[in-house]
């Protein structure tokens, strides 16, 4: 049927699918060229880098900005709390999104379109911006990891798409663990979370993302430079040009300190990436799957 | 009938203890007690007195926010960087997914989608940093056109730069509900289609539309609905001094105002101003779409 399909043909549908076509190649091309400028520009002399910009002697090359961007600790202590947050949200998120949702799955379960109602209103309205503050800084949270971790832990748009995973879930499976006389929690355990693990994976997936890369939390309830997650450090050198002091303070002159500034946001950008860049393509087979997931209406 | 309720909670109260209580106890405390924080927005809140204690002053910030100045220029701010950004935004993922199902090689396929989802695995933070370096005054971009614009400077670049790097880090990750959707259109037609001798787009519009239109039109009511939350973080990290005129938007005041300069009431005031927006826009959104959509809204 294809073949019989290309040969029908007519010269303007086979132009318009030639333009699909390279437009498809532009966005791609779009993506790659910023990203391999980065990576190339990173290995760069900083002198050559500001008077010459991208160039393929390999003379003038040199690890010199990972060197001070590995070496230095902001970076470091920047990872391991940017894991921390991530993981405690990523779990804590997600079991109790996964919880709330099996009540909520089930027509029985009195006190089910009440409690819809209560969750979806937030959804749409919210305090805002500074009751919130005032609640998490009356809570005495600020400083704290969970400041950051527990007033988003409950995502209702989550909520739906697990509820409407386990109205999926074959109902015998609920009606034979009850005649066998298992109790909700057991059911839950040991029957419906096992048949659950793509929506989990997808689930934590996103969880996990989010946090990783947002800063606002961070931001306004973490004011202790020890405790803040990487995406702060990388705001200071990326967006407020304040490298950490350490990474230049050597260099003599403030023009050669610029330009080592300038330098340093390259290999800042490819080692903060790195980590998930690295580990996406491993996940790439659930994105469909959870997209799937996500799509069906709740 | 009462008594009914009291049997089945006794029954079930599993599912209200373990399962729904945790996401319930986080709704209310993070989400209902900020909503009763709202009154600070009619009083001049002081937060040594705290809420009881403050002097009420009804509509007042309310009147200074909408009579100032700077109401109508942040207000358009916001709008047009939304409906801008929809208008144009919207459609590039649809025609990626049309786009890539036409691609007949599976490994081709396979790494332009790779290519195409990695920019959502890179951060708001570093995706800012990138834009930033490559659109300095001695970045690439001005190196390759010979000029020496600031484009970071420049109010009326702000907008364009906003946009086009969210189609640039969102749109791909957003195409794959499409894509998946597009795995199940229905071949028969396709082939009853060209039967009939239908070119290419009228091919496109009765087998690929019907498998995307209720992705489309949800994504659409969401997306226009959420037209007044429009993202902090990476407005935030556009902004520059110079580019405040078209880049300074309500969700960016409203932190100014009341985390920097410690004006809560009236910084709560026009949060709320924003939230209210929000929702009648949500509002006619779905009653219009639900009309056109023979009354299927969300």
């Amino acid at each position: 049927m294809e073949k019989n399909h290309l040969i029908k043909l007519t010269y303007r549908d086979r132009a318009i699918i030639r333009i699909g076509y390279l437009l498809l190649a532009a966005f791609v091309i779009s993506i790659i060229v910023p990203v391999l400028y980065i990576i190339v520009a990173s290995f760069i002399d900083p002198v050559t880098l500001q008077n010459k910009g991208v160039t393929f002697d390999f003379d003038k090359w040199t690890l010199t900005a990972y060197e001070r961007v590995l070496s230095n600790k902001a970076i470091w202590t920047g990872f391991g709390n940017a894991i921390l947050y991530s993981v405690v949200y990523t779990a804590l998120s997600v079991f109790i999104t996964l919880l709330v949702a099996f009540p909520m799955s089930r027509p029985d379960f009195k006190g089910r379109k009440f409690f819809n109602i209560l969750f979806v209103i937030t959804m749409f309205f919210g305090g805002g911006l500074i009751p919130t503050y005032l609640l998490v800084s009356n809570l005495g949270m600020v400083n704290t990891i969970w400041a950051v971790v527990l007033p988003g832990a409950f995502s209702v748009w989550n909520m739906i798409i697990a509820r409407t995973y386990y109205k999926g879930v074959p109902k015998e499976l609920q009606e034979a663990a009850f005649v066998d006389g298992a109790s909700e929690v057991t059911y839950f355990f040991k029957v419906l979370m096992p048949v659950c693990a793509p929506l989990i994976m997808v689930l934590s997936l996103w969880q996990f993302v989010g946090m990783w890369n947002s800063y606002f939390d961070a931001m306004i309830y973490l004011n202790d430079s020890a405790k803040q997650p990487l995406q702060l450090v990388l705001r200071s050198i990326l967006i407020q040009n304040q490298p950490e002091s350490g990474m230049i303070s050597d260099m003599q002159s403030t023009a050669a300190r610029a330009q080592l500034a300038e330098l340093l946001k390259y290999a800042t950008i490819i080692v903060s990436s790195f980590p998930l860049l690295v580990m996406y393509p491993f996940f790439q087979k659930y994105f469909n799957k959870g997209i799937l997931i996500g799509s069906i209406k709740g | 009938m009462k008594s009914k309720t009291m049997l089945y909670v006794r029954d079930h109260w599993q599912l209200y203890v373990v399962f729904l209580l945790p996401a319930l106890a986080l709704t209310i405390i993070f989400r209902y007690i900020p909503m009763g924080g709202i009154l600070i927005a009619f009083q001049d809140y002081n937060p040594i007195r705290g809420l009881l204690g403050s002097r009420w002053v009804g509509l007042k910030h309310f009147a200074r926010f909408l009579s100032s100045p700077d109401f109508l220029s942040y207000l358009s701010n916001t709008l047009k960087l939304s409906v801008y950004g929809l208008l144009w935004g919207f459609p590039v993922p649809i025609i990626l997914a049309l786009l890539l199902n036409r691609v007949q090689s599976p490994s081709i396929k396979r790494n332009v989608q790779l290519v195409l989802y990695l920019p959502n695995f890179i951060s708001v933070i570093v995706v800012c940093g990138i834009v930033r370096i490559l659109l300095s005054v001695t970045g690439p971009v001005n190196n390759f056109f010979g000029t020496q614009i600031n484009f970071m400077a420049a109010p009326e670049a702000f907008r364009s730069i906003y946009i086009a790097s969210g189609i640039w880090q969102g749109a791909g990750w957003a195409s794959i509900m499409y894509t998946a959707a597009l795995a199940n259109v229905n071949q028969e037609t396709r082939e009853a289609a060209i039967l009939d001798g239908a070119n290419i787009l009228q091919e496109i519009r009765v087998v690929e539309w019907p498998a995307i239109k209720d992705i489309a039109l949800i994504q659409f009511i969401l997306q226009a609905g959420n037209i007044m939350s429009i993202g902090f973080e990476k407005a935030y990290a556009l902004q520059t001094d110079l580019n405040l005129p078209s880049a300074e938007i309500i969700a960016t005041y409203v932190y100014k105002k009341g985390l920097l300069d410690g004006d809560y009431s009236f910084s709560t005031a026009v949060g709320l101003f924003n939230t209210v927006v929000n929702v009648i826009m949500l509002l006619i959104v779905n009653k219009t779409i639900s009309k056109l959509n023979d009354e299927q809204g969300l």
